[in-house]
């Protein structure tokens, strides 16, 4: 197959950036831009240390190289990965060459694609890889990988197990009518379905901190011209640790930028109008703000400390009215405010923080406050209940859905073989999840239950 | 000294349930058709159980009749009681089942055999196959007869190096004392054909006057009631035997585990796989240790014979203790053996080496049916006879095989089952195997299948124009009763408040109301005038349909998303070996099945989701090509 490369690190996330390639010929195209500085051929599983050069031969990273042959890589195919120090600029750089070499950008979850095609990884793996690839902060890595080692797998075949037993007695007493096999009551299966319900509600809802986890919350910062919306961002972004990457669009004005604040990921949206502060859209002020506050999930409203509160602030404050929004008064570096006292500001119900944009001065109050609102340290992942990846979240409300289908069916009063067809439903939705034979783990249920035969 | 016996068409070895219905299907479909039994004492036997259907084994049957099978007429000629059960658990899983009267079940069945045109009985046991270019070419018997043929359906049940274990004693046998066919199994084996080792078993059978059945439960049949084949009327008035119920108990179980040691299954003695939906009551009562007594039925062997089968006491014990447990029975205590349980173990083939046709893969024109298959019960076998005897004419003539999907009938979810993903224990068929069960009822047998059934052949132009007959009215009768408002009149009112069904204040369709749980069609009659005159069956069916249409289309629309993956399909000459990305195991899977579709291979134990997306991109890249 042919040669992909691609940047696998979230761009510009810390000190160091991967620029991996996989493909039988991959190593040509490294040696065309790698000169190590130990020239012996490279091991399996080791690290070469050197200079990746460009067409003019000029330096552009120093790098260590680390080498995967087939087919033990995780695409099963030649592969290397090239680790740079050089921020995100020299890595598109690095990649640039490659691309430039032979390698063709790859397209996103390829090389996981590859690894699936290689017969390397099967489907569960494979999404849970994708989603572990695509996290952008250490606690969604740890929900990936908790996921990877079967612990929603575990709490699915529980939840399996308990309606599995009801199946059985059910089955049997069809299958076996002679026989004297308590009839299954009403009472009995609804009860195990309340509990099952339950259960799987609480692994559906855990996908909601897990949405938070992998896409970051929306932010808007809004604000008056002048306020200090640029400086604020500029302070967010330009702490080392915080930027996480960028995504342009087709349209400079959904520049999204993602930071990431003990844990959690803000997504900062539409950022394009707040760097150029000489753009129309920052002139256009509230009416653009509006748009903003509707779109965001948390807001970040910023006002000038400095001065007395003006009609377009006053609007701003009612537009957050509904909304999780924090409170920023600027420019405490010029003068200690006194706005927290405003009857609008106090009216707004919002947490309220002093700060300088400028100098950074009370960022870490503002950090913490975004902690503190979306509790993300309180999310348990060990209990293996936080859900990241929506082809589980949505089979787990199909199945929810078929536990009010087979509801129903009692409720109206139907025979059993029909309320059977969606308790066969439900297996068959969790059954999806963690990949079994539901029909012959009913039958081996029944087996093991019942004593039947001649 | 062997001599050439003449040319034939298709050669049925065995006259068991199997051999039955692949006999008559190739004769009736006008093939010069042999069949062989070891004893012609022994057609049609039933050396175990005495009945006939039964949960999705009744469904079995009915499929049977609408294909043009035998088994429901012969039954429905020598029943001693009938029964619906289940009727209460929903109309899917509504089954018929009929005790048999063994002996004249047997003599009904041969002596249709034997007026069967085209087909020829012989007592003989099948020594050899020869083959020319690795297709069946003729076939020789234990005295040298040699009959070359187009195709052979190897229909041997148990008797393939057939043993029976009682105890510390054992020998060669067939069942119920006919002679095992020995040398046909080392022949099968020369001819490269793979062979498994199961047992199965059968409990005693009793002296009707040793019983005191005061001391048991009684269970008559029901009188009005319908017959297996649709083809049939049901005599009411006939007077049917009733079964009875009694328990095991703290004492049976305490013999049982004392002479544990002396059963060859728990010695070791047996090798082969035994089921686990028909243990043994030793088996019965080392795993389920805790329960305090277990069913035992006792059921009439047929009208002419004081035997009584002792079903739920199968056994492989030696015959004194057997005759001491089933003395601590209630009613059973002075219980005189005719014949003791037995356990036997023979040899069968792995089904996955067979296609959906249920010919062999690696040898052309033969054919397997049966017990030899894997499989276990009458209707599971007579099932696969009929499809191998079509499939043997279809291949003879050039014709594409009859293959059953599994949302067409339980003989395809069977057929599916046991060739796709092999069986490592009797093959028994369960409602609980279909997944599509609400669609492959009793009732609606005909609507599946007849249409097969008579392009076939086997089903006659009278009986197909009446099932169009019966098509129409049902569809026509449902038209009906969509478009029929019912206004909301104070009869009409009084009427739902009679049957506890809410009030209407609207028109409301006559459809709608038969929806109601607490009403049904034929209640309905007294506010429904116009209705036309409908048969029992067209009403049952008109019923059904209307009233759970809902959960029938679910179901049709589950159908829809299964063919997507069964009509793709995979060519019989793939190399799994070449695709890119398949998992070794996935790999030596598929080139040993040979899936027909996608859908099938996916069914393939130790195929997994991904080796179905590696197949599906396979398949995306030949189309691209």
């Amino acid at each position: 197959m042919d040669v992909i490369a691609a940047i696998s690190t979230a761009t510009g996330s810390g000190g160091i950036g991967i620029i991996r390639m996989s493909g039988k010929d991959c190593f040509e195209v490294l040696n065309k831009i790698f000169i190590p500085k130990n020239k012996d051929k490279a091991n399996g599983y080791s690290i070469k240390y050197g200079n990746i050069y460009d067409e003019k031969n000029n330096i552009v990273d120093e790098v260590l190289v680390s080498y995967f042959y087939a087919p033990k890589s995780y695409t099963t195919e030649n592969m290397c990965e090239i680790n740079s120090h050089g921020g995100i600029v020299v890595e598109r750089k690095i990649l640039e060459l490659c691309l430039n070499n032979g390698a063709a950008l790859a397209e996103p979850g390829e090389f996981t694609k590859r690894a699936f095609l290689n017969g390397r990884i099967d489907l569960v793996q494979a999404e849970s890889v994708i989603d572990l690839i695509n996290s952008k902060s250490e606690k969604e890595a740890k929900a990936s990988i908790n996921q990877l080692e079967g612990k929603l797998s575990n709490n699915i075949n529980m939840n399996k197990g308990k309606l599995l037993d009801i199946m059985a007695d059910v089955e049997a007493s069809i299958d076996y009518p002679e026989y004297d096999i308590e009839d299954v009551t009403n009472k009995k299966v609804l009860d195990a379905l309340d509990d099952i319900e339950k259960s799987l509600r609480k692994i559906s809802n855990s996908f909601k901190n897990g949405k938070v986890l992998r896409e970051g919350i929306k932010t808007a910062i809004v604000g008056k011209p002048n306020a200090g919306k640029s400086s604020l961002l500029n302070t967010i972004l330009n702490e080392d640790r915080a930027i996480v990457s960028e995504t342009k669009g087709t349209t400079r004005d959904t520049i999204e930028e993602f930071v990431s604040i003990d844990g959690i990921t803000l997504k900062l949206i539409d950022t394009a109008g707040i760097r150029d502060t000489n753009d129309e859209i920052e002139q256009i002020g509230v009416k653009k703000s509006k748009k903003l506050i509707d779109e965001a999930e948390l807001v970040l409203a910023i006002f000038d400390g400095t001065k007395p509160l003006e009609t377009d602030d006053i609007k701003i404050l009612e537009l957050i009215k509904n909304k999780n929004a924090i409170i920023l008064l600027n420019k405490i570096d010029i003068l200690d405010t006194i706005l927290d006292q405003d009857v609008n500001i106090i009216n707004a119900q919002k947490n309220v923080i002093k700060i300088s944009a400028k100098n950074g001065d009370n960022i870490e109050e503002l950090y913490n406050t975004i902690s503190d609102m979306y509790q993300i340290n309180d999310i348990d992942i060990d209990d293996g209940e936080i859900l990241t990846n929506i082809r589980h979240k949505n089979q787990i409300d199909e199945a929810i859905k078929s536990i009010g289908n087979a509801r129903d069916t009692i409720e109206k009063n139907m025979p059993v073989d029909i309320i059977e067809i969606y308790l066969k439903q439900i297996l068959s939705d969790l059954g999806k999840i963690t990949g079994d034979d539901i029909t012959e783990d009913i039958i081996n249920e029944i087996f093991s239950k019942f004593c039947l035969g001649k | 000294m062997s001599y050439y016996a003449g040319k034939y068409d298709v050669a049925v070895i065995g006259a068991g349930h199997a051999g039955c219905e692949a006999a008559l299907a190739a004769a009736r479909l006008g093939m010069k058709t042999l069949m062989f039994s070891i004893s012609l004492e022994a057609v049609a036997n039933m050396p175990c159980n005495p009945h006939i259907g039964g949960s999705s084994k009744g469904h079995l049957v009915r499929e049977i009749d609408c294909l043009g099978g035998e088994m429901g007429k012969n039954i429905d000629k020598s029943y001693i009681q009938l029964k619906m059960l289940n009727t209460s658990k929903g109309p899917a899983v509504y089954s018929l089942r009929a005790q048999a009267d063994r002996k004249k079940y047997q003599a009904e069945m041969k002596h249709t055999l034997e007026k069967q045109e085209n087909l020829f009985i012989k007592q003989a046991e099948i020594v050899n196959i020869t083959l020319e270019n690795n297709r069946v070419k003729s076939i020789e018997t234990n005295i040298g007869a040699i009959y070359d043929v187009d195709a052979i359906i190897v229909a041997t049940g148990t008797y393939l190096k057939g043993k029976i274990f009682i105890g510390e004693n054992s020998f060669e046998s067939g069942p119920d004392g006919v002679f095992p066919s020995n040398r046909l199994s080392e022949c099968l084996k020369n001819l490269g054909v793979n062979l498994v080792r199961f047992k199965t078993g059968t409990p005693a059978r009793i002296n009707k006057k040793s019983i005191d059945f005061s001391k048991m439960e009684i269970q008559e049949g029901e009188k009005d009631i319908e017959a297996f084949s649709l083809e049939d009327e049901i005599d009411t008035n006939k007077e049917q035997l009733p079964c009875y119920l009694t328990y095991t108990n703290s004492k049976t179980h305490e013999i049982i585990r004392k002479n544990l040691h002396r059963s060859p299954l728990y010695g070791g003695e047996i090798k082969g796989t035994g089921p686990r939906y028909c243990p043994s009551i030793e088996d019965k009562v080392v795993r389920f240790a805790d329960k305090e007594r277990h069913q035992v039925f006792i059921e009439p062997m047929g009208e002419n014979t004081d035997e009584m089968y002792v079903q739920g006491m199968s056994s492989s014990l030696p015959e004194d203790v057997q005759i001491a447990m089933y003395r601590t029975l209630p009613g059973l205590e002075n219980a005189e053996f005719t014949r003791p349980a037995y356990a036997i173990e023979y040899d069968c083939i792995d089904p996955s080496d067979l296609k959906l046709s249920l010919e062999y893969k690696k040898i052309e024109n033969l054919f397997f049916a049966g017990q030899t298959n894997g499989t276990s019960g009458y209707e599971e076998a007579a099932s696969q006879g009929l499809i191998a005897g079509i499939n043997a004419v279809q291949k003879i003539k050039e014709k594409k095989p009859i293959i059953l999907s599994r949302s067409q009938a339980y003989i395809g979810v069977l057929i599916d089952d046991i060739v796709t993903k092999g069986t490592n224990e009797p093959y028994r068929m369960m409602t609980s195997r279909a997944e599509y069960r609400l669609l492959l009822r009793q009732d609606n047998a005909d609507l599946r299948l007849t249409e097969i059934g008579h392009e076939v052949g086997l089903i006659s132009d009278e009986r197909y124009n009446r099932f169009i007959e019966k098509k129409k009215n049902v569809e026509k009768e449902i038209e009906r009763i969509k478009k029929l408002t019912i206004k909301p009149t104070e009869d009409v009112n009084k009427f739902l408040e009679k049957y506890n069904s809410s009030r209407i204040s609207a028109g409301v369709k006559m459809s709608d109301l038969l929806k109601r749980t607490e009403l049904n069609y034929k209640a309905l009659s007294e506010i429904d005038k116009e209705r036309p005159c409908l048969t029992k069956a067209e009403t049952q069916e008109v019923e059904i349909q209307v009233k759970y249409e809902g959960y029938i289309k679910m179901q049709e629309e589950q159908v829809e998303k299964f063919r997507k993956l069964e009509d793709k399909y995979l060519s019989e000459n793939i190399n799994y070996d070449d695709i890119k990305g398949l998992r070794i195991e996935a790999r030596q899977k598929l080139n040993k099945i040979k899936p027909q579709s996608i859908g099938q291979a996916s069914r393939i134990s130790g195929v997994s989701p991904a080796d179905v997306s590696v197949l599906l991109i396979y398949l995306e890249q030949l189309k691209r090509k």
